[in-house]
């Protein structure tokens, strides 16, 4: 149990979120891979009530406007495209566009930077690859959820990743505005935000990082996103929150890998029955 | 942590119904909290509940128990739980969240009330437990539900000891009678709060304190004294609609029949009249009104009106003798309603007195409220014979329709009445001020001793050490905080320094000591005590820049031309050694010693000439000059006693300390805002909306004098120039009015206020925070750290970069310093009662406003305010003055009384009621026969000189601070603000808040 200040009474609990986590916990994962076999891969991934579909293609060979200078190019290319589901949001709020708002559109950058951090794409020159996101449903963090779809899709397409590309969120509320709220009497930082903790006040930060590559070099280096801002961040916070979303990266990422296994498993276990 | 149930619901929303689904995490790890517990997973840090009872035995039932408490018990009963008699208590999340929802204040209690180890209150999280959630039936209503989740809690620990064979019964305690059924039915032990207090023993004294719900006085029938209140929907639909009307209600001061109610939508504040009207509204309260038409309104009665019954006289209404109806010029009317529904209560717990009932053996008393704008409270109690000679604490449970006072229950008592430390002590809770001893945990981040500089400090910090500083202060201040020098440059001009003690140095931010301070926000001064913001060391000693030390100072220095024009201003973290702490007299003495020629009388000379000069500059600006007497008190140097009083000098020094700490103020403000535009905390004083100068022009009117108010600079010309020869004092008095219809200046952050709106009124100048103070207040703390990280010589932090939290810390301060005014003053009040407690004096006083049947009197000489009645409801006269309405005068025979008039009257301490003492006025010139009272020739009994070592000075009671003001000393040794501080306004003029400003912000927002 961390230490915590301020409220007496939570002093003495743990659980203090508003759903029954503790700051540190990440919500329940359920993930599948392979759910198309249209698609070269694919995967489910549901994080609490947020859920994610996640579609690969490729790589083949480059096409629509880049497919001219493309051609020449040493470096394959990733194509990623982010799209929220008008119904996502649930009975309230319908949302106009499923995508090419400003919103997804930084989502989709974002997106590809954390995959081409992971395909070593000197092995694909003059190729194309094709990342497809569709957001199903929203309950807070899910871009990071969508970043691990997108990992599990690509490993389900069988393209070679240097390290899963693992995202977590991580909202540090305020207790000025907002005091009763639940789960932000300390001022402290939550992991895996739900939808309500994320519209609390206070901001979100979405940090990706290949775990096993911090581990082995001690990079600093992660891809951190800002959002829910409009509140700053006093920059001395940003190291401990870091450390902190990345220590439940890496049990995303344990969680992650025993479903790719398993799914591994049972596969080679059907495809030896077929032979 | 098992796996996740969705939860859905549905959310009633303005644009209509929606599913909400959520996630609800049910766990197994949730420990039951108990001692004798081994099966749930144990945390022997959070072990809460005892196996034995440490609290009271009940002869309900035998062996351990632990209690489950519904919520009901907590909203009605909080100051029962909070003896320490109730021990192992199980809070439930479900109970903890409803009381959240009903009641912050008793959620405030219940909290400490968890928080205390020692109380043994543990809170379960049964929403989140495996066991004891459930799920809501279709057709159940939320409260249905959270009482069958309450009961699942007790029957939840009862089997889970059961299966341990552990012997430790689980008791429900509901008052809520079809909970308590079902509960009974399930075979859950449950008793009501009634009955479980009964059956402690030795627990009578509790029984006081059981809330009171149900009344009847005397078991009869009558009808109701009071319309109902609407129902909370009929309120809401009536606001939608525009009927009704929300707004807080201010009870008058005066008159307690009449009370006003503040609407945001309205620019004027709306009038209720009389008992039916107000219906059960407390002053405070947020409530729901009704206008009525516009021939019904009225204007303030000019009644002084204070229920002064001293009987209970039952539930009747008898206000139709006292408040007849009279015609009101139509110029004088003004919109009145009539309070229909009460929407938000801001019971508080009061200070008071009993007054008892005069049959014997009677349990029903009055209490009656040190605040005159609560009304009486009735209460219960056994124990009324001692009681009676002591001040109270009593919180008020319900006002039902046929009671005419509410009802309320004993809370606790707090010393003997009269006695000097209870009466201070009634004072500090009533003003709501932290006055607890420093908690070890505040102490633990004072520096240890003996404190020294070390090279690292000095390789940081300016060395100022060479150059001579002094600081002049009020006698016998021991808390130091500025020190000034200056001296000439090759260049020709002046170098000016001020330092200022570097406290930011020593309270560093999120520290214990740091959130106490921020707390507190201030230093209060009471006459005959000082509560500190910091503890002793830092305030007296380190921080304090005393003469002969070496001490560190945060710097702001000028170079200055001969013009007292600014050339440059340098700001730097420094060490200094003062080579004298002078009082204004010293100071002065050096000064005007034209022998003396040492480089601190040069320094003080040069100093001098430029404050007379930047204070000419200032006026001519627009800055006001306002005023307000301003007293001393002679204390008894044993008992405490004040021994006389007498007004106090003014000498140049004085001025010229508050000129350059004014000086220094702006230059950091312009500084700070430079350097964080959005989070810059600095303090503005808003121009009075021009209804609030209504009094002033009349008053000036009537004495042929024109006021402008158009702007500042008009209106410190128009004040200037209304001088009347033949009463010296008129020009003063008409200066306290005008303090009067000032606003109160505020302490805010820079982002959230628009640019425009920074401007300080009473300074005239654009920009203003506080710098120079922060040994005794935490606003001038903030600033230093803001200051500091413009010139690099600290590092920012989260909170302090952050303009939500800085507003809400802005909030704070500004109402603790309010508060604090307000305490002070009530303390002087306290000691002129002591005063006159053997005395009978006549003195010179000044009427400062007519009314229907009193005159309002000012005593220049104590600063102090009072009523002298000319007649009263109950006594016939021979003497009827004749009110003239229009005019505002009292007229018998060839006698007339108008504002500002002089007169001598007579005081004394009325003592006849030994509860509530009371400054009575009387009239000895002029002369009046049959109404005024011969002069008393003996003059007031001497005590020996020699008894007096110590000087109290203390600004005025009722009236402001002056505007000119050097640092008052109390007894403790009180700074006070500098001078800007002067236009805090009386409670009744900050009432009027600055609407247009507050609608234009609300546009903004929108």
């Amino acid at each position: 149990m961390e230490q915590r200040n301020g409220n007496p009474v939570l002093q003495k609990v743990a659980f203090v979120r508003g759903d029954g986590r503790s700051p540190s916990e990440i919500r329940h994962i359920s993930a599948r891979l392979g759910v198309f076999g249209q698609a070269d891969g694919s995967a489910y991934l549901q994080q609490g009530l947020t859920k994610v579909l996640a579609t690969v293609y490729g790589p083949h060979q480059p096409r629509g406007k880049s497919a001219g200078n493309m051609l020449k190019a040493v470096k394959g290319i990733v194509n990623c495209q982010y799209s929220t589901a008008v119904f996502s949001f649930g009975a309230g709020v319908r949302k106009k566009r499923p995508r090419g708002d400003r919103k997804s559109q930084e989502r989709e950058q974002q997106l590809r930077h954390a995959m081409e951090a992971i395909i070593n794409l000197e092995l694909f020159a003059k190729s194309q690859i094709d990342i497809f996101i569709e957001v199903l449903q929203v309950d807070g963090s899910e871009f990071c959820v969508a970043v691990n779809a997108a990992t599990l899709a690509l490993i389900d397409a069988g393209i070679p990743i240097k390290d899963y590309a693992i995202a977590c969120s991580i909202t540090v509320a305020d207790d000025v505005t907002e005091k009763d709220e639940e789960g932000a009497q300390d001022g402290g930082s939550l992991i895996d935000a739900n939808w309500v903790e994320e519209c609390s006040p206070g901001f979100t930060l979405s940090i990706v990082s290949l775990p096993k590559v911090v581990d082995e070099t001690q990079t600093q280096s992660s891809l951190i996103l800002a959002h829910g801002a409009g509140r700053r961040l006093h920059l001395s916070r940003l190291e401990a929150l870091r450390q902190r979303a990345l220590d439940a990266c890496k049990d995303i990422r344990d969680i992650l890998d025993a479903v790719v296994r398993n799914h591994l498993h049972t596969h080679a276990a059907i495809q030896s029955v077929e032979k | 942590m098992s796996a996740p149930l969705v939860t859905s619901f549905y959310r009633k929303t303005r644009n209509g119904i929606f599913k909400v689904v959520r996630e609800h995490y049910l766990r197994d790890d949730i420990w039951c909290g108990s001692e004798a517990c081994n099966k749930c997973g144990r945390n022997p840090k959070t072990i809460l509940l005892d196996d034995e009872n440490p609290g009271s035995k009940s002869k309900l039932f035998k062996g351990p128990y632990y209690l489950v408490l519904d919520t009901n018990i907590i909203l009605n009963q909080i100051h029962v739980l909070e003896e320490n008699i109730f021990c192992n208590v199980i809070i439930s999340q479900i109970v903890l969240n409803e009381v959240k929802h009903r009641s912050s204040n008793v959620y405030k209690k219940l909290e400490e009330l968890i928080g205390d180890p020692s109380r043994k209150f543990y809170y379960f999280m049964n929403e989140h437990h495996k066991d004891t959630y459930v799920t809501r039936v279709p057709g159940e209503t939320v409260n249905d539900r959270n009482d069958k989740a309450i009961r699942a809690v007790a029957q939840w620990y009862n089997s889970h000891f059961k299966s341990q064979d552990i012997n430790i019964k689980t008791i429900l305690l509901t008052d809520d009678v079809g909970n308590k059924q079902k509960a009974k039915d399930e075979g859950i032990p449950v008793y009501s709060m009634k009955d479980y207090v009964d059956s402690l023993e030795n627990a009578g004294f509790l029984i006081d304190k059981l809330a009171k719900i149900e009344y009847a006085l005397d078991g009869d029938n009558r009808p109701p004294l009071f319309p109902c209140h609407l129902s909370p929907g009929q309120i809401h639909d009536g606001i939608k609609s525009g009927k009704l009307l929300q707004g807080s209600f201010i009870a008058s001061r005066e008159n307690f029949l009449e009370g006003t109610v503040n609407c945001e939508s309205l620019d004027k504040f709306i009038l209720i009249q009389g008992r039916e009207a107000l219906n059960r509204a407390i002053d405070g309260d947020t409530v729901a009104i009704e206008l009525l038409p516009e021939d019904q309104w009225s204007a303030p009665s000019d009644l002084v009106l204070l229920d002064e019954t001293e009987e209970d006289p039952g539930d009747t209404l008898d206000e139709d003798a006292v408040l007849e109806k009279i015609t009101v010029p139509e110029a004088e009317k003004q919109p009145t309603g009539r309070i229909v529904g009460i929407i938000r209560r801001k019971w508080r717990q009061y200070c008071g007195i009993i007054q008892k009932n005069p049959l014997k053996d009677n349990t029903r008393h009055l209490f009656v409220p040190a605040e005159r704008k609560i009304p009486k409270v009735r209460i219960e109690t056994r124990q009324a014979e001692t009681l009676c000679h002591q001040r109270i604490i009593v919180a008020i449970d319900s006002w039902p329709r046929n009671s005419r006072y509410p009802l309320g229950h004993f809370v606790r008592a707090l010393g003997k009445i009269g006695d000097k430390d209870t009466e201070n002590e009634v004072l500090l809770i009533e003003h709501d001020i932290p006055h607890s001893r420093f908690s070890d945990e505040v102490l633990s981040f004072l520096p240890k001793l003996p404190w020294v500089i070390t090279d690292l400090d000095v390789a940081q910090r300016r060395d100022l050490r060479h150059i001579d500083v002094c600081s002049v202060d009020p006698p016998g201040c021991t808390d130091i905080d500025d020190a000034l020098h200056c001296r000439d440059l090759d260049n020709g001009n002046l170098e000016v320094g001020v330092h200022i003690a570097d406290v930011s140095h020593f309270i560093r931010p999120g520290t214990a000591l740091d959130k106490e301070a921020s707390l507190r926000a201030t230093t209060v001064y009471l006459v005959d005590k000082r509560i500190d913001m910091v503890p002793e060391l830092l305030s007296s000693n380190l921080c304090s820049l005393r003469g002969g030390e070496e001490r560190f100072a945060f710097s702001c220095i000028w170079e200055i031309d001969h013009e007292a024009n600014i050339v440059s201003t340098d700001y730097c973290k420094s060490i200094i050694r003062s080579r004298a702490a002078m009082t204004y007299e010293e100071a002065q003495l050096r000064i005007d010693d034209k022998t003396q020629n040492d480089s601190l009388a040069k320094s003080l000379r040069g100093l001098n000439d430029l404050a007379k000069k930047l204070k000419k500059k200032r006026l001519a600006n627009g800055a006001l000059v306002l005023a307000s007497p301003e007293i001393r008190f002679q204390v008894d140097s044993e008992t405490h006693d004040p021994i006389d009083v007498q007004a106090k000098q003014m000498r140049d020094t004085n001025s010229m300390v508050e000129e350059f700490m004014l000086l220094a103020n702006i230059s950091v403000a312009k500084r700070i805002v430079e350097e964080f535009p959005e989070c810059a905390m600095l303090r503005r004083h808003p121009e009075p909306p021009q209804v609030n100068f209504d009094p002033l022009i009349k008053a000036g009117k009537h004495q042929g004098f024109e006021i402008d108010t158009s702007n500042g600079k008009a209106l410190a010309k128009s004040l200037e120039a209304a001088v009347k020869d033949d009463n010296p004092y008129f020009n003063t008095m008409l200066k306290i009015l005008a303090t009067r219809c000032m606003m109160q200046a505020v302490y805010f952050t820079s982002g959230m206020v628009q640019e425009a709106e920074f401007y300080h009124y009473g300074l005239a100048c654009p920009i203003y925070t506080h710098f120079t103070s922060p040994i005794r207040r935490y606003a001038d703390v903030i600033v230093h750290r803001l200051l500091a990280v413009c010139v690099g010589a600290d590092a920012t932090f989260p909170d302090l970069l952050d303009k939500k939290r800085s507003h809400a810390l802005c909030h704070n301060l500004n109402y603790r310093n309010r508060m604090a005014q307000y305490a002070g003053r009530a303390s002087v009040a306290l000691n002129t009662h002591l005063f006159f407690r053997n005395k009978i004096q006549d003195e010179e006083g000044y009427i400062l406003f007519v009314r229907k049947n009193a005159l309002q009197i000012l005593i220049p000489k104590f600063g102090l305010e009072g009523t002298l009645y000319l007649s009263r409801k109950d006594e016939k006269s021979a003497v009827t003055f004749i009110y003239d309405a229009e005019e505002h005068t009292q007229r018998w025979n060839d006698v007339t009384f108008r504002s500002f008039d002089q007169v001598t009257v007579q005081l004394s301490l009325d003592r006849t009621n030994v509860q509530h003492e009371k400054l009575v006025f009387k009239l000895v010139k002029p002369e009046i026969p049959g109404f005024s009272v011969p002069a008393c020739s003996a003059t007031p009994n001497e005590r020996n000189v020699e008894d007096v070592t110590e000087e109290i000075k203390l600004e005025s009671v009722t009236l402001e601070e002056p505007m000119i003001t050097d640092k008052p000393v109390t007894a403790a040794k009180r700074k006070s603000d500098s001078f800007e501080e002067a236009q805090k306004s009386t409670p009744e003029a900050e009432q009027v808040k600055n609407k247009t400003s507050r609608n234009r912000r609300k546009k903004r927002k929108n």
